[in-house]
């Protein structure tokens, strides 16, 4: 029979033989990083706080935030656990901000983290059967290595392609019977259309199921990537300050993501007071780790906004589920003073029968916000006429001020325009930034 | 009747023009007659070729945003007033012209103008009622 979990007796613990266990683990994390790191010592003694005084999950809460700027002030070494004799890894964030980030691992916390990806690659039907083509990029970007690992752990036979060489991916894909696709959601995308374009018809792929994350998508974009690549196309969330991908994964109802709670303690914050909120409110999430040795972080906040619910999932697994991020707190643009998420743009595209490829330019020229969406259009909607594209371009920049309360400047551009790195996709150049 | 004209989008690049004309010359792709509109973001380049598949299927394999309008040709005499009065035809049967634009015959005295209009069937109809001569795809492959 086929396993239909990782890690059956976690998955499906109950409730409060969890609770039991993330409070055993949660008194010694904290102890671990009280007793090693100087940097959370500083700020537990800052608030008052021992390590005396978390008995439990229940205490959670009497406990320092940490936030990127903490991890940015702390680079590299500063919330280090563990002496780097015991450290085998480090991964990195992209750091297209100019704020890297820069995550230690001892061989346990490896491990643990290719378990947490494993559990995702059963929850979508993966076995020792299966042919698990892994799409991320690899080296310092977590998605390559973990899922890699995962795949190793759960058996498949693992194609490490990391990500580009679309022929490439396609020809292996095809000629070695690929069952499971691990990559962005854009690069699914891309490789959906780039097979059709080729003339494959989604039944010439022996395709049945994709686990994509690492970027933002929408219910639109899995239907249209499970279309073109015929598959069922699920959600992974992880970020590397925690491990990497696999902090979280959906399982075959698609209705959120089990959190892998026996290592990551997950909170609901107000983002503004930093209270913290009930099950089923919107917030940002917070995680604690509960295993980490060498980058134990305690109350981290994500600055992912979503919703943690325990409603009973029809998979079996007891594990609490997060809804797919609804946005950020840091991608809000402030233009001309108002509140704008790239979230609003897609959304707008997608009512108005456009793919949501997209990419926002805001500029300052003479001390006023510039707001550019460059939109690409289909064949379809191409025509010789210059007046319709006007009047199309118009009528997307009054949807967008409907949504939005500002008024863009749309330019439809051909398909392929936006430069679509075969990785993340840029959604928005902030050149304001840029001086 | 009507001509096949083929439409593509141009972004507003240095060089794009010249990547289109420098692949539909080395399809061996003969332009008959072009117009272009633009705007201050892009362009709409409206060809007339000796051969529309080829010329078609190379730009988009090339990757370019392309559609293919039927539109009306029709012959005029190469003398004053000749377009005012295939121009006129149209006006006084309510057919509104969208675009227009005009090629020389190589051999003949003639002149031929492209005609983008809403019903082609009408407007070809009022131009041969008023005795004027269309043109085919046929004639286009000849030019
Ligand atoms: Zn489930």
């Amino acid at each position: 029979m086929e396993k239909k979990y990782y890690q059956k007796e976690i998955e499906t613990m109950p409730l409060e033989d969890m609770k039991k266990l993330q409070s055993e683990k949660l008194v010694k994390q904290v102890k671990h990083v009280y007793e090693n790191v100087k940097y959370y010592r500083d700020l537990m003694d800052e608030k008052g706080v021992k390590p005396e005084d978390i008995k439990g999950i229940e205490d959670l809460h009497k406990l320092p935030f940490l936030t990127k700027a903490d991890l940015r002030d702390a680079y590299p070494y500063g919330l280090l656990a563990k002496p780097l004799e015991d450290c085998v890894r480090i991964q990195s964030t992209s750091g297209t901000t100019g704020r890297r980030v820069v995550a230690f691992y001892t061989q346990k916390d490896v491990d643990l983290w290719e378990d947490c990806c494993a559990r995702a690659i059963v929850a979508v039907g993966g076995s020792n059967k299966d042919v698990c083509q892994v799409a991320y990029g690899y080296g310092l970007f977590t998605g390559g290595p973990g899922l890699n690992g995962g795949s190793h752990r759960v058996g498949c036979l693992t194609l490490p392609m990391s990500s580009g060489n679309t022929d490439r991916q396609i020809q292996f894909m095809t000629d070695l019977g690929a069952t499971i696709l691990c990559c962005t959601p854009s690069y699914a995308a891309y490789i959906g259309e780039t097979l059709k374009e080729k003339g494959y018809k989604p039944e010439d792929i022996p395709l049945k199921a994709g686990i994509f994350g690492a970027e933002p998508w929408t219910e639109e974009m899995r239907r249209g990537i499970e279309a073109s690549l015929g598959i069922k196309a699920y959600d992974i969330y992880g970020l590397t300050e925690t491990s990497g991908p696999g902090v979280s994964f959906e399982c075959e109802e698609q209705t959120g993501m089990h959190i892998n709670e026996d290592h990551f303690l997950a909170e609901i914050i107000d983002p503004d007071t930093g209270e913290v909120l009930p099950e089923g409110e919107k917030g940002e999430l917070v995680f604690t780790s509960l295993d980490k040795e060498a980058f134990p972080l305690l109350r981290y906040r994500t600055r992912d906004i979503c919703v943690l619910s325990r409603k009973k999932c029809s998979c079996g697994r007891t594990l609490i589920k997060m809804s797919k991020p609804m946005g950020r707190t840091d991608d809000m643009l402030i233009i001309r003073g108002v509140n704008v998420f790239p979230s609003q743009i897609e959304t707008v595209l997608l009512n108005e029968g456009y793919q949501p490829n997209y990419q926002i330019i805001v500029d300052r020229v003479n001390n006023t916000d510039t707001f550019e969406v460059n939109v690409e259009m289909s064949p379809e909607q191409f025509t010789d006429r210059v007046g319709d594209i006007l009047a199309m371009e118009k009528d997307l920049a009054n949807a967008m001020k409907t949504m939005l309360g500002i008024n863009p400047k749309v330019h439809l551009v051909a398909p392929k325009a936006i430069a679509r790195s075969e990785g993340k996709a840029v959604r928005v150049i902030d050149k304001r930034k840029l001086i | 009747m009507s001509i096949k004209q083929l439409t593509v989008f141009v972004e507003n690049k240095q060089g794009t023009m010249v990547s289109i004309t420098d692949l539909l010359a080395e399809n061996n792709v003969n332009i008959r007659a072009l117009s272009i509109a633009e705007t201050e973001d892009f362009g709409i380049l409206r060809l007339i070729v000796n051969d529309e598949a080829s010329a078609e299927n190379t730009l988009k394999d090339n990757g370019y945003l392309i559609k293919v309008t039927e539109v009306v040709g029709v012959k005029i005499g190469d003398a004053p007033g000749k377009l005012s009065a295939a121009l006129g035809v149209l006006d006084k049967s309510n057919i509104n012209v969208e675009y227009l634009y005009a090629f020389m015959a190589r051999t003949e005295k003639h002149a031929y103008v492209v005609l983008r209009v809403e019903d082609n069937a009408k407007a070809e109809r009022s131009l041969e009622d008023a005795g004027f001569h269309l043109i085919t795809e046929q004639d286009i492959n000849k030019l």
